[in-house]
């Protein structure tokens, strides 16, 4: 089947990148990452750890921010506006559709975090600390969690208003910052169903800790390849399981 | 083979917490022969939108078959060959004409060289030549309805399905349409849309389809519905004193020194005919009324209600 992804991937990126509200977010991240190196000096101890620590969670945050922004709006906006009848007349299917519109927020996602990790590389350099692959790989964990951050907002955007949407995956990414403490949780529960009901949550909500290795990079422990790799293959099978959740739930969809 | 074909179509809308059904479409059965202009007729909300959005897939119909030459619609092969414009059509105003137009030409994947070519062309045929660069957010409701129209032919389809093409338009903008719809038809296309701008309809249709509360009450070709529909006969006349003619025929109004007589049958030509002549007056001219396609779709109207 002849069909052009490339133009959906690149609409979407252009619609994200000409929204006021993703160049306010990536401003306030490089001017939060930028003021984590006044922090580091007014801080007593070592100021390379400090710039680390408050630069990697200003960048962290903001480009959450931008994730679910963006997310929650571009599929709804897409219905809300027609525009979407323009596209789906055309020869595109709407399993494209969705995976247009994932790729392009993907793209979005890589070039507002390659801004930030270049202005933070540049700050590191000018405390003094040089290249260190470990922060490399402390993004690209970030990004494969902004991808699965991505997927759950294109997900509820699919079949909810950007409000609701916007409810459920900050408590989605919230509850995946504090999947641990359901060990915790298990053991509290007795009958049968009940802990057969927390299996089934703990496998079906995304566990985004597992993508946190900022404490590893400021302190400079050592990360473990079979960890990172098998978070990489967790991010890869949970994104395609969304994406095709929110496939189902897109084709079944009329457009009044 | 037929470019559309539909039968047997039904569509309804579940509402109030799912409890209340309401059928929009009621077994409509459409069909259009290639190369042909077909006018889809009916007052708001009689079903002519709901009847494009289940032919461009974006309403699922709960029954019924729809072809496109033979394919089923839902098909995105189907769809390769359609230009489509809906009705008010909304595009991304945060990009300018030659962007949009760009990317509606990469979702045919058309290559590049050939789509800038193109693009230009439609430009300037649509009239927008000048206001390419310009951002959609500034363009008015008319120069919206001619880049829809741009972006309907961007892949030269076979096929064009136009939903209430010329909203939004001026008088000019609405000949420039009807031209273009002609020129359009002159190259071999196919052309399904639907108005409610009778005369509009009336100018360029091959056939006519007219939907009434969710079904086709009359489908035929345009000739042959206004053919043999007489309503009456007018009598032109002149040199005649009004208090002459007021004691011939009752039915008359005075306009530039003449006076048009209008009956309903042909029963009485003859005799007013006659009358006048004996009253020393001119006859000028006796020709039927023809109904126009206002008359017949009214007629319909007030048929079904």
């Amino acid at each position: 089947m002849k069909m052009n992804l490339k133009g959906m991937v690149l609409n979407t990126f252009k619609e994200s990148a000409r929204n006021k509200m993703f160049y306010l977010l990536v401003f306030f991240g490089i001017l939060f990452a930028l003021s984590s190196k006044l922090i580091s000096f007014l801080t007593l101890g070592d100021s390379l750890k400090v710039l680390k620590d408050t630069g990697l969670a200003a960048i962290n945050f903001f480009c959450v921010l931008i994730a679910i922004f963006t997310g929650i709006n571009l599929v709804y906006k897409e219905i809300e506006k027609k525009t979407i009848f323009n596209i789906l007349s055309k020869p595109v299917s709407r399993d494209h559709f969705i995976f247009g519109k994932f790729l392009g927020l993907a793209l979005t996602m890589l070039v507002a975090l390659t801004a930030m990790a270049v202005i933070f590389f540049l700050l590191v350099f000018l405390v003094g600390g040089g290249f260190d692959f470990k922060i490399v790989l402390y993004f690209f964990m970030l990004y494969l969690e902004l991808l699965i951050i991505v997927a759950i907002s294109l997900l509820f955007s699919s079949f909810s208003t950007p409000i609701l949407s916007f409810i459920f995956t900050v408590s989605l990414y919230l509850i995946g910052h504090v999947m641990w403490t359901f060990n915790e949780f298990k053991s509290l529960l007795h009958s049968k169903l009940s802990l057969t009901f927390a299996r089934v949550l703990y496998y079906i909500l995304p566990n985004l800790d597992k993508f946190n290795i900022k404490n590893d990079v400021v302190l400079g422990l050592p990360l473990h390849t079979g960890t990172i790799l098998f978070s990489i293959l967790y991010a890869v099978v949970y994104i395609l399981a969304l994406l095709t959740v929110t496939v189902m739930i897109f084709r079944k969809r009329e457009f009044i | 083979m037929k470019t559309l074909e539909i039968t047997d179509l039904n569509k309804s809308f579940r509402s109030n917490f799912l409890i209340k059904k309401y059928h929009i479409l009621k077994g409509i059965h459409i069909s259009v022969e290639p190369g042909e202009i077909y006018g889809f007729l009916g007052p708001n909300g009689a079903g002519k939108t709901t009847t494009i959005k289940c032919i461009m897939g974006l309403l699922f119909p709960d029954s019924g078959q729809i072809l496109i030459n033979g394919q089923p619609a839902d098909t995105v092969d189907a769809r390769r060959h359609i230009g489509f414009l809906p009705e008010n059509p909304y595009f991304y105003d945060y990009l300018n004409a030659l962007e949009l137009l760009d990317f509606s030409a990469s979702l045919f994947a058309i290559p590049p060289a050939i789509a800038r070519e193109r693009i230009q062309m439609l430009i300037q045929r649509v009239g927008l030549a000048g206001h390419e660069r310009l951002k959609l957010r500034k363009f008015s409701k008319g120069m919206i309805q001619r880049l829809g129209m741009a972006q309907a032919l961007i892949q030269d389809p076979v096929f064009l399905i136009l939903d209430e093409p010329f909203s939004g338009l001026d008088p000019i903008g609405r000949k420039e349409f009807r031209d273009l719809i002609l020129e359009l038809k002159g190259q071999g296309k196919t052309i399904f849309f639907s108005s409610h701008i009778l005369q509009d309809v009336e100018m360029m249709v091959d056939k006519v389809g007219i939907i009434i509360n969710g079904r086709i009450t009359r489908q035929g070709q345009l000739s042959e519905l206004i053919a043999g529909s007489t309503h009456g006969h007018e009598i032109v006349c002149s040199r005649i004193s009004e208090k002459q003619l007021a004691q011939i025929h009752a039915n008359y109004v005075s306009r530039d020194n003449q006076f048009i007589i209008t009956l309903g049958s042909d029963d009485d030509i003859n005799l007013v005919v006659e009358s006048i002549i004996h009253n020393n007056g001119l006859v000028v001219a006796v020709h039927p009324v023809k109904k126009t396609l206002e008359d017949i779709f009214l007629n319909e109207l007030k048929e079904v209600q």
